[in-house]
């Protein structure tokens, strides 16, 4: 025990910030009391103290319902819905003597249509179903008594039981780490899927059960832990541990959470104490927001103005209908006899006319339903799914080298899509790759690296010539075949056959390249992964960075390969360029921190020399050199300014020798430091550690590209042509980011940047002094002052039109972001072409798409890859997660996932676009074709003096939405293309017409809905002229009610589809097929009806076949009306196509007269626009042209 | 080439593969000023001949209107027409004499007319039982039929609002002494008469309650034998109808006199309907009426008028189809 106590002390001595212990201080007193009462009896679940507890099973559930709970609750959910709700009330007033038409009839299209959502639903949650079954029948082993572990299935698992996982195995639920395979109960845990962390997390179990290495050491072990309830915090765990008559205290460190997955570690042994939902993981799962389109939100009121237009119908109607009614007794004499006023029922009694008429008004907004399109809502979940099947299905945004295609995780926001408007996009991960490449290096004041990095050919590209382009373009290619030649390393781009190869020990200061080596190799927090198969290395690194350093070292031949707790062990070239084997005592790291900029590690070499190994920033290196030290300072300052300005991350190396008295006493002070436990502890052991991290000697630099992702820039133009503003929002430093932003050509030479910084001297010297509000206070005041001279050059730019960018960092937008200055932020970043906030904290990324998305009502999309960007993405109108290496955080919350940024051209330029105009079309259409139908039915009761008869039979009615006129507005919501996806990426600014919302304007929806008026209009007026009197046919008969009914139904199907397929420019064969179908279908199903027994078919019982088919007025009227319906939507659009087109219309133009290929043509129809596009290369490409002419004629 | 670019060639290629890529073959077609002066030309060109044609058989139909109502009824009682009406007492037999003004080829339609009269009042439409008059008093659920349902008891065969107020006013014609045959036969349709009404049902107890309606029914004949109430009971759509009332199956000369006599039963004084006796030729496109073929020139002449319109546009006001200027983002820049 005691020997155990000192290996474990010896390991915290190495890991010095993050290996806390935990003691019975503070929270462990609250053991037992409310809040902290789970009991645990470890390796006895089925005691009987344990089963007085009834603590949850290990079961997981996902879904939203059960078997049981699936209709009520679906059912509550449909009727939640305003529309849905009225036709339930419909549904349930059919069976009453008020409704109009038959119960039946009524209530099949409302089960229709509520049981395709429930379909739907039903679906959905039978997918969860199969994940959730497929997570608990994992396997586990499980104690099972006598020191025996079985396979068990996960969700059988019971809290106490003892269970081993082993290698790269999840956790079953939130265990209590007691033993590992190794010596000292480590063992490192992978939380990828909890926060998006990619780094390995150190856990170590309690020392009283660290000995438990055996299956069969379990077989007698007992043990209680009191710890507190589930709750949803991740980072703290208050618990006891009682194990004999002993207590032994329990913090996260000994928490293995449910999700999180076992590396580098054989097995662990780990006793479970929340089950199920009580783990920590699904506690902390929250429902995501629920977002909802603009458009469907718009729909929404369209609907709403649809309801008011019922009522003041049914009003309208009721009224009449009450006057006509009082009159049917005229001093108690009848007058219109033949329908009994003297003995009638409360619906038509004269002597309660009042009575009659509310009565009536119910009627009424039964029969005039129809203008309500009741399959509207699920055509359009249908459309949206079909929509988001086919965004996944893309080839084009499909990454082949991941495997991973785009994936809609949500399709509530599909045409949300086709109008963004601001772009917040984060930086790494999503940008660039998130895969550091060590590009180059200086060392001994040289510069090593062949490698150009997107920036430089950016920058070569700025400067000038076409040639330098192509060069650039040709360098690439070669770049890129050479890649293809040798298998890549990742993170190691780095080419210089003076020091690769085993060739640096001819360089001259070959001695100082070997300390640099080493140092890299030795110098950092990762652990090496030999594949067995292979013996080929991998490293687990924090950051990618860090991987790249130790890649680079193994590339250059310094080859890490084994840690062990107190030892780095190395094969390395010496100097005569043999590879020896070297190993290094570990004995301190003092690590990475925000505040430091730098990590070191105190290593004994075999010699018995202390090192002290030192990388960090270069503005917390250069003042540590000691005076001897700084033989390269000049030389190698001169390359980090070249690299920084390159967009490489850099860091400077340094080393020193330590003596053992120095050491000696460090290690006192250092131990002392971090045995220390108060709150500055951290900054105790910062004092320390500085005091040893002097008088370094400089070695070089590293430097290391975050590489862009490929086509970020071309992408990013394409965006911005198409009139979208794309802010980056990062948490790196500013120089980082403005790098960046001129490789994305989010920046260019000549914008004018407007850069607001709190990181003054004044400022830091405040905040030095202690008076936090003073410095809080004097930082606004500068913030805003720096806002109001933004504004001022804003003004003034926007008469020479010179482009703008903005450059916040992290600390100033705190202050921006407050209440009383966020209006003029957001005033001068709206004015800004390109706004860039570094140093950005997570809260503050959510902070500022709020406001873009509030202040400006514009449609916002975040675009994130990490754990970071979560807040963003929810809180963004559409978030869009890069499934990349960052974990699933991201993805998990978005609403829409892509494995790269590229594809965000495609998927809003051609899918948002495309998405847009379905819907946007389609629900226009939608409310078209109901007031069509609808006025037709109001109409006639003017005729019939709003008794409520309706001219239809009432399957006509009823089968109207869902079957004759649904699956053209299908069709036309899941295919229609104003122009091809080729056309839609070479002219961006189609864009706009989402952006502008054109085809959703609400004069575009009132004049569709006057159309249908319109053609109800015609409709029923030329119908009831051409009928009303005479003959219709041959053989003297006249045309009765069902006659017209059927007359008048089928010109309505007939225009209504026709209408359709006037309005749209695109008919594949699926078009073809709904559209004439549909009318064919009608014909079909008024001969199949008719010819059914007259109890069923009633009015309609052969009223086509012998009635109206062998009548020439019949077709020739259908005819009329069809063309005359059509006529003015005709003229129209002819008109307005020739000449007011629309953008979408130019293009098609362009296309049919086959010069969409001629280039100088579409150049000119693509520039036509008055709006400049400010940031993208073309922008960068113009203003330099523009420039250059200035400059020319100047000269003249 | 190699196989696997061939095969990945022919993947793409397959019909599911188009589908999946919404890259499907499809027809785009565009309103260019070509296609819309084509269009517009070549309905103008179908529908004023149409229409022509349509005007020229409504106008082969000779029709004659004569609206008898108020002339039927005595001056002396025309104060007070509803008493007059249904006083039981009075004969309400009238002369109307009719010239024929152009040759009426046989058949001739015989219709009467009534104005302001809503058969498709829902309570009246609703009022009829059609299971009943298909089985007859076998079949007892004729709740429908409030409030002619029962009368004593006994249910009313046929029931309903709609029997009850049979049309009963009567014509015989007469030319130059000799009655003009009057066919009244088929003057229903056949669906009607074989499926809706029973062959075996007989009217019961029709007419025999405190108030009479219209028109009463020959206890003995079935209701699928008796035309006038088939007829009456496909109610009409619009509060102003005709009906098929028979046939004269002779050719009426230009100049002929008929002499109608009729019976004046039917009240439509209470509500201020007017009852008109129609006789009618018929062409091919039905009786007379000129809507549809006006309707067909006026469209077909406006469709010309747009396509000349349209060019006269299109060559004056010569703009490129690149000019972006009118944009709504635009307008609104140019404005602001």
């Amino acid at each position: 025990m005691v020997g155990a106590r000192r290996r474990k002390q010896h390991f915290s001595r190495i890991h010095a910030f993050s290996c806390g212990k935990a003691s019975f201080r503070g929270d462990h007193s609250l053991i037992g009391g409310p809040g902290f009462s789970r009991v645990v009896y470890c390796n006895d679940p089925e005691c009987f103290e344990a089963s007085l507890h009834n603590y949850n099973d290990n079961y997981v559930r996902s879904t939203k319902y059960t078997l049981a709970t699936f209709f009520p609750k679906s059912l509550f959910e449909q009727f939640r819905r305003a529309a849905n709700f009225y036709f339930l009330i419909c549904a349930v007033l059919a069976f009453t003597p008020l409704s109009p038409y038959s119960a039946v009839s009524n209530i099949l299209p409302l089960v229709v249509v509520i049981g395709a959502t429930m379909g739907k639903e039903a679906v959905e949650d039978w997918r969860r179903k199969k994940q959730d079954i497929e997570v608990n029948n994992r396997e586990v082993k499980m104690h099972q008594g006598d020191g025996v572990f079985e396979h068990t299935k996960w969700m059988d698992l019971k809290v106490g039981d003892i269970v081993k996982v082993e290698k790269d195995e999840f956790f079953p639920a939130d265990l209590i780490l007691l033993s590992s395979s190794y010596e000292e109960a480590i063992c490192y845990v992978e939380t990828m899927n909890l926060d998006g962390e990619t780094n390995l997390k150190l856990k170590q179990a309690s020392d009283v059960t660290s000995s438990l290495h055996e299956d069969s050491s379990f077989q007698n072990f007992k043990a209680v832990i009191r710890c507190e309830d589930p709750n949803a915090n991740l980072y703290s765990f208050v618990g006891s541990l009682e194990l004999g008559d002993e207590q032994h205290p329990l913090s996260p460190q000994q928490l293995l959470l449910r999700d999180s997955k076992l590396r580098n570690t054989d097995y662990i042994f780990g006793v479970v104490i929340f089950t199920g939902r009580d783990t920590k993981v699904i506690q902390n799962s929250t429902e995501p927001p629920s977002k909802r389109s603009k458009v469907e939100k718009r729909m929404d009121k369209i609907v709403y103005f649809l309801f008011a237009v019922l009522v003041v119908l049914s009003i309208i109607g009721s009224i009449f209908f009450g006057i006509e009614t009082r009159e049917d007794l005229e001093n108690g004499v009848m007058t219109r006899w033949y329908l009994r006023p003297d003995e009638t029922t409360i619906y038509y009694d004269p002597k309660r006319a009042a009575v009659a008429a509310i009565l009536q008004f119910l009627t009424a907004l039964m029969l005039y339903s129809y203008l309500i399109p009741i399959s509207l809502y699920v055509s359009i979940e249908i459309v949206k799914v079909l929509q988001s099947i086919f965004i996944n299905q893309d080839l084009h945004m499909y990454y082949e080298e991941a495997d991973k295609p785009a994936r809609a995780r949500t399709s509530n926001l599909n045409e949300e899509l086709g109008q963004v408007d601001t772009i917040l996009s984060d930086k790494t991960g999503t940008l660039t790759c998130n895969s550091m490449e060590f590009i180059k290096c200086s060392i001994a004041g040289t510069s090593y690296g062949h490698g150009i990095t997107e920036v430089e050919r950016a920058l070569a590209w700025r400067k000038g010539s076409p040639l330098a382009q192509e060069v650039a373009v040709v360098e690439g290619q070669v770049k890129e075949e050479n890649k293809e030649e040798k298998p890549a390393v990742k993170g190691f781009n780095f080419v210089d056959e003076r020091i690769m190869n085993g060739n640096w020990p001819n360089e001259p200061h070959d001695d100082v390249i070997q300390k640099f080596l080493r140092l890299l190799a030795i110098c950092h927090t990762a652990i090496p992964e030999v594949d067995e198969e292979t013996g080929r290395i991998s490293y687990e690194a924090e950051s990618p960075d860090e991987a790249a350093f130790v890649v680079a070292a193994k590339e250059l031949g310094f080859e890490f390969y084994e840690r062990t707790q107190t030892s780095i062990s190395l094969y390395e070239f010496n100097l005569s360029g043999k590879k020896v084997k070297r190993s290094y005592d570990l004995l301190n790291i003092l690590e990475f921190s925000s505040s430091r900029k730098r990590m070191s590690v105190i290593v004994r070499n075999e010699e018995g020399k202390l090192l002290l190994l030192c990388k960090g920033a270069d503005s917390v290196m250069f003042e540590r050199l000691a005076k001897n030290g700084q033989e390269f300072a000049e030389q190698t300052k001169e390359h980090i300014e070249e690299y920084a300005d390159a967009g490489l991350r850099t860091l400077v190396l340094a080393y020193r020798e330590i003596d053992e008295e120095e050491y000696v006493k460090f290690n006192e002070e250092f131990t002392e430091a971090k045995n220390v436990v108060s709150a500055d502890r951290e900054e105790m052991i910062e004092e320390v550690a500085e005091k040893i991290e002097r008088d370094l000697i400089l070695l070089g630099a590293t430097a290391v590209e975050d590489k862009l992702q490929n086509g970020v820039p071309e992408c990013i133009d394409k965006l911005a042509q198409a009139g979208i503003k794309i802010w980056v929002l990062t948490g790196d430093k500013m120089e980082t980011a403005i790098n960046i932003g001129f490789a994305c050509s989010l920046l260019r030479q000549g914008m004018k940047q407007v850069v607001i910084n709190s990181e003054t001297p004044e400022n830091k010297a405040l905040e030095k002094s202690g008076d936090k509000t003073a410095a809080a206070a004097a930082c606004k005041a500068s913030v805003i002052q720096q806002i109001a001279e933004g504004k001022q050059l804003l003004a003034s730019s926007n008469e020479n039109s010179e482009a703008l960018a903005l450059i916040v960092d992290g600390k100033s937008l705190t202050h921006a972001l407050e209440d009383d200055v966020k209006d003029s932020f957001l005033e001068l970043a709206i004015g800004c072409a390109s706004v860039i906030c570094c140093r950005s904290s997570p809260k503050q990324k959510a902070l500022v798409t709020r406001l873009v998305k509030t202040k400006t009502g514009s449609t916002t999309l975040a675009i994130g890859d990490g754990a970071n960007d979560v807040g963003m993405l929810q809180e963004a109108d559409i978030g869009v997660g890069i499934s990349g290496v960052e974990g699933m955080q991201a993805v998990m919350s978005s609403d829409i996932a892509i494995a790269q940024f590229r594809y965000l051209e495609r998927l809003l330029l051609v899918h948002g676009h495309w998405c847009y105009r379905r819907i946007s079309s389609m629900i226009c259409y939608f409310f078209y074709k109901n007031i069509a139908f609808g006025f037709t039915i109001f109409f006639f009761e003017i005729y019939a003096s709003f008794s409520g008869q309706a001219v239809y039979n009432d399957w006509f009615l009823s089968l109207y939405n869902v079957f004759f006129t649904s699956l053209p507005v299908i069709a036309l919501g899941v295919f229609d293309q104003d122009v091809s996806s080729r056309l839609c990426l070479k002219f961006p600014l189609l864009y706009q017409e989402g952006i502008q919302n054109v085809l959703f304007s609400w004069l575009r929806i009132l004049a569709w809905a006057f159309n249908g008026v319109l053609s109800a209009t015609i409709i029923f007026f030329f119908c009831i002229r051409a009928m009303q009197h005479q003959a219709f046919r041959k053989g003297g008969e006249v045309a009765g009610l069902e006659v017209l009914g059927a007359t008048m139904y089928t010109c309505v199907v007939w225009v209504v589809n026709c209408q359709m397929a006037l309005s749209i420019t695109y008919f594949t064969y699926i078009q073809h097929l709904f559209i004439w179908g549909g009318i064919i279908l009608w014909y079909i199903f008024l001969m199949a009806y008719g010819a059914m027994d007259p109890n069923i078919s009633t009015t309609a019982y052969k009223v086509f076949i012998e009635a109206c088919a062998p009548a020439g007025s019949f077709w020739l009227l259908t005819l009329l009306v069809l063309v005359t319906s059509l006529l003015p939507y005709f003229a129209y659009s002819a008109i307005q196509i020739r000449f007011f087109p629309m953008y979408h219309q130019m293009i098609q133009w362009i296309r049919s007269d086959g010069q969409s290929d001629d280039p100088e043509y579409c150049h000119i129809v693509r520039q036509r626009s008055l709006r400049h596009t400010t940031v993208g290369y073309t922008a960068r490409f113009e203003a330099k042209s523009r420039s250059s002419e200035e400059r020319g004629e100047g000269h003249r | 080439m190699t196989d696997p670019n061939r095969e990945r060639y022919r993947i793409r290629e397959t019909a599911f593969y188009l589908f999946t890529q919404q890259s499907l073959p499809a027809c785009k077609p565009v309103l260019t000023p070509g296609w819309v002066i084509t269009i517009f030309l070549f309905m103008g060109l179908i529908f004023i001949p149409v229409g022509l044609v349509t005007l020229r058989a409504s106008h082969s139909v000779v029709e004659i209107v004569d609206r008898y109502d108020i002339e039927c009824v005595p001056e002396s009682s025309r104060i007070d027409k509803i008493s007059y009406i249904q006083d039981d007492s009075i004969p309400k037999n009238c002369s109307r004499f009719m010239k024929v003004r152009k040759y009426m080829k046989a058949p001739i339609n015989i219709y009467y007319q009534l104005d302001n009269y809503y058969q498709n009042h829902r309570r009246y439409v609703k009022s009829r039982s059609d299971k009943q008059l298909l089985h007859g008093r076998k079949y007892h659920d004729t709740s429908s039929c409030q409030p002619v349902e029962l009368n004593n008891g006994q249910p009313i065969v046929p029931c309903g609002l709609i029997a009850w107020s049979l049309f009963n006013d009567s014509f015989t014609f007469i030319r130059e002494r000799a009655e003009l045959k009057v066919n009244r036969k088929n003057i229903a349709w056949k669906s009607d008469r074989d499926h809706k009404f029973g062959k075996n049902v007989h009217p019961f107890s029709f007419q025999n309650g405190t108030l009479i309606g219209g028109g009463k029914l020959y206890p003995k004949i079935p209701l699928s034998d008796q035309e006038d109430l088939i007829v009456w009971m496909r109610t009409s759509a619009l509060p102003s109808f005709r009906k098929l009332y028979g046939r004269i199956e002779e050719d009426l000369d230009v100049d002929d006199v008929i002499v109608v006599n009729l019976m004046n039963n039917y009240n439509t004084y209470s509500f201020g309907g007017k009852k008109k006796l129609v006789l009618s030729t018929s062409s091919w496109l039905g009786g007379k009426n000129n809507f549809l073929g006006h309707a067909c020139i006026i469209v077909g002449c406006s469709s010309l008028v747009l396509a000349i319109v349209f060019t006269l546009l299109h060559l004056k006001y010569r703009r490129p189809y690149g000019d972006t200027s009118y944009l709504p983002w635009n307008r609104k820049s140019l404005s602001g």
